[in-house]
């Protein structure tokens, strides 16, 4: 089980509570997208992603980055047991959906800067450091119905 | 996954607009690193202090960020510009270049929080393959 102190579980409530979903979720998978263009493996049904200006207006990417955000909020809300809160998602990702888990961290790193910028300052070494550690449980766990 | 002419020329006006900052972006990178990545602290029990924001800190990121500088001055020719820092790196200090990422992404990190309008994706992007370019260059004479 991972341990969390209270700074970590402080930090990632109130960056999620401040959250705007519907800005650093599209953002943070079109960054990902256009950072490391091989994930759009998995969108070739998102219509046009020819370009970075393509991708951050096109509709479907917007949506998908939003729901991919709320994924997270049911990890916030059961911190002591992320593993088991993401197994069926985990075997969605391997079974259904077919996707490298290395994409995972891909997405991860994104997001862990798309936040940055939308914190400033705020988002000290000491989040990050949290924010990092959530991410990476979150990940993991992602990965570990893959078989 | 080599530098594009567009990849140089946007990690070349980047760098134009940021270099002023560089050594604010090298004493928060590397103490990012440090706090974020603790594994990384091995390097510097020489220094008497690892604390962010803190003498040895705020100095020897400024010497990486000069580095950088000098990366973009050399960036037709890395591996050839950066050829006596690559043999600093192999033989004298010996990171384990794995930690050359993480020392990117800090540094990406602290783009995005210094320059937010300016670190767009396309930026984000180029500044990417170039630190990843860089830490290639800088792996050379490793073995």
């Amino acid at each position: 089980m991972v341990e969390w102190t209270d700074f970590e579980r402080d930090t990632i409530k109130d960056i999620f509570s401040k959250m705007e979903y519907e800005v650093v979720g599209p953002a943070a998978l079109a960054r990902c997208l256009v950072v490391y263009p091989w994930t759009q493996r998995y969108f070739g049904n998102f219509g046009n992603l020819y370009n970075a200006a393509a991708i951050m207006g096109n509709p479907m990417v917007s949506k998908h980055g939003t729901t991919i955000l709320h994924g997270l909020d049911r990890a916030v809300k059961n911190m002591d047991d992320i593993k088991n809160t993401y197994a069926e998602l985990s075997v969605l990702h391997s079974e259904k959906l077919h996707v490298d888990p290395d994409n995972f961290k891909l997405l991860s790193d994104c997001l862990t800067i798309v936040v940055a910028a939308q914190l400033g300052k705020e988002f000290t070494g000491e989040v990050q450091a949290a924010f990092q550690k959530f991410l990476a449980v979150v990940v993991s766990s992602l990965g570990r119905q893959y078989h | 996954m080599s530098l594009s002419a567009k990849d140089k020329d946007t990690v070349t006006a980047f760098w134009s607009q940021v270099s002023g900052k560089a050594e604010d972006i090298g004493n928060d990178a590397l103490s990012r690193m440090l706090v974020v990545y603790p594994q990384t602290k091995t390097y510097f029990s020489h220094w008497k202090t690892l604390t962010p924001g803190s003498e040895p800190v705020r100095k020897h990121g400024m010497t990486v960020m000069t580095g950088v500088g000098v990366a973009v001055s050399k960036i037709d020719d890395l591996t050839a510009g950066l050829l006596n820092l690559s043999e600093l790196h192999a033989f004298t200090l010996r990171v384990d270049p794995a930690n050359f990422k993480i020392l990117s992404h800090n540094i990406l990190v602290v783009m995005a929080i210094m320059f937010p309008k300016e670190f767009t994706p396309e930026v984000h992007v180029s500044m990417d393959k170039f630190l990843a370019a860089v830490a290639r260059a800088l792996s050379e004479k490793y073995r």
